[in-house]
């Protein structure tokens, strides 16, 4: 793999752009691999790549069934943050975070991690307590969370309306200021490429139809459309359909698969300067760097693998919006998309050992998925190369629907997510 | 967004009007305390989660308030048929069944759809 650097922009100039290589190679695949993992997204993707990087197993294959980062790592909002309320959360979400930090020197790859900070408004005396409790426990923690009043956050947002007779008006916000976005395509390409450098295979427009299981019903393999492939080890990184996945080994996982939409506004001049959310009101917006302002809805209430959602979510956030930011009241939606999230009962992910030996899984990562992709890779490659989960995620295992240690964020967090 | 028939008020209304209630037919344990851990999961926390056909309960919470019971496609979101709460679970009529089949095969496009109306 050929670096990317100011020098190789300068050859390339002088070329006429033709020495730019493939990111990544699309090979056949192997009759088998040390290592097979489901789902091409930015989860599985990083996970081969750590698996290679950190735990020298290179013989590695991931496979997707559409195109790579083309589920929910190309379709979310792309937040960040690691400002939650349960130390089992805050440890992944802020391993997570540190590595985003250096993500982009690490993959020689752009990422575009910005972080501008993530603004949680406080619209009531509940919101409020819960954000001062949040930021309680964040600080104990070492996170940075800070309490901001109305005006201070009307001068950090100054599109932000504070007036009293606002419709949704505020009494305050907690700010991260490590929170950020980070450009979602880039994250897989950047891992794809990586991965694909230290000689992980990634497997596009493939299939897995099921899991072939052995005499002593460990892992042998994956079934597929391009035929048989064989692993002692698979790692299902599937998000919204996580349960299909599973369901071919025979294990259930506690999950519903819910539409969750998002949408973006045409492009703009540089007006908002960081994420802001509302959980009570249900809204979450931030502006690209193109420029659009892009904005997240909530999820459906039903069961669904459709990929669209309805109307009336989009429109009750484009509500919350308006009165929020009434500047934004004229500005015209261009795109509007819809991704399948893996939702657990008690909103918290699942990242652990199976029942079936040799299967793993990382799924339930619901609607706050992207913001834990580099953590979240880099200790599923952990419990894939070790066999056990690492000391940060082993609160995340399947097993406490069974014991009833759950990770109760549904309640406790800031938002849905 | 959904339009849903309610067996009770024998009506097709929005979805604004119903809560989806989770899966159907399962059944509480005759004693729940004397089950296992592991039954208690299954029974609390497992769902099918099916990608295709599911049985699922709503709620018509701002019609009649009555909980029922529905047959979904998940992929295409469509409802096959709904029924009374209490009823056994429901065979899929064959002409439902056909008529689901047939609009998955019906892709709408832009040509197909305001292209040619233009």
């Amino acid at each position: 793999m050929r670096k990317y650097s100011v020098f190789a922009i300068a050859r390339e100039a002088m070329r006429a752009h033709k020495g730019w290589e493939a990111q990544w190679t699309s090979p056949e695949p192997r009759s088998s691999y040390d290592v097979i993992i489901v789902g091409a997204g930015g989860h599985g993707l990083g996970a081969a790549y750590y698996l290679a990087k950190e735990h020298g197993i290179t013989n590695v294959a991931v496979i997707e069934k559409g195109w790579l980062g083309g589920g929910n790592t190309g379709r979310n909002t792309t937040i960040i943050r690691s400002n939650y309320l349960y130390e089992e959360s805050m440890d992944i979400y802020e391993h997570s975070l540190k590595l985003w930090e250096g993500l982009s020197q690490e993959l020689n790859y752009n990422v575009m991690y910005s972080p501008r900070g993530v603004m949680m408004l406080s619209h009531n005396i509940h919101d409020q307590q819960s954000f001062k409790r949040h930021i309680n426990a964040n600080r104990l923690y070492g996170i940075d969370n800070e309490w901001l009043t109305p005006e201070q956050a009307k001068a950090f947002v100054p599109v932000l309306d504070i007036s009293k007779t606002a419709r949704y008006a505020i009494n305050g916000a907690a700010l991260q200021r490590r929170g950020g976005t980070a450009r979602h395509d880039a994250v897989a390409w950047g891992y794809a490429r990586a991965a694909a450098d230290r000689g992980v295979h990634i497997i596009q427009n493939c299939e897995v139809t099921g899991i072939r299981r052995g005499p002593g019903g460990e892992v042998q393999g994956v079934e597929t459309s391009k035929g048989f492939i064989g692993a002692n080890k698979v790692g299902v990184s599937a998000a919204g359909h996580s349960s299909v996945v599973m369901e071919m080994a025979g294990v259930r996982v506690p999950l519903h698969s819910n539409p969750l939409q998002a949408l973006v506004s045409e492009p703009l001049k540089p007006i908002f300067p960081c994420v802001v959310m509302s959980n009570t009101v249900h809204a979450y917006i931030s502006q690209s760097d193109k420029g659009e302002l892009v904005i997240g809805a909530g999820t459906d209430q039903y069961n669904s693998y459709s990929q669209t959602g309805g109307l009336q979510i989009i429109t009750h956030t484009l509500d919350a919006i308006c009165e929020l930011f009434p500047i934004f009241r004229r500005v015209k939606m261009m795109r509007q998309w819809g991704g399948i999230t893996d939702n657990t009962p008690d909103r918290s992910p699942i990242q652990g050992v199976t029942p079936v030996p040799g299967l793993f899984v990382n799924c339930g990562w619901g609607t706050g998925g992207f913001k834990a992709t580099p953590g979240s890779a880099n200790l599923f490659a952990h419990l894939i190369a070790k066999g056990e989960p690492h000391k940060l995620a082993s609160g995340l295992n399947l097993d406490r629907f069974r014991t009833g240690r759950l990770i109760d964020e549904a309640a406790a967090a800031a938002v849905a997510h | 967004m959904l339009l849903i028939h309610c067996p009770y008020c024998e009506e097709d209304r929005s979805e604004l009007e119903f809560r989806w209630a989770g899966e159907a037919h399962i059944a509480r344990p005759e004693n729940i305390a004397a089950i296992s851990d592991e039954e208690f999961a299954e029974f609390f926390f497992l769902r099918n989660n099916e990608k295709g056909l599911t049985y699922e309960r709503w709620r018509h919470i701002h019609g009649c308030g009555r909980f029922f019971n529905a047959a979904r496609d998940t992929v295409s979101d469509r409802f096959l048929m709904t029924y009374k709460a209490g009823l056994p679970k429901q065979p899929i009529p064959v002409a439902s069944k056909a008529a689901a089949i047939a609009e998955e095969k019906t892709v709408e496009t832009w040509e197909a759809t305001e292209g040619d109306a233009r």
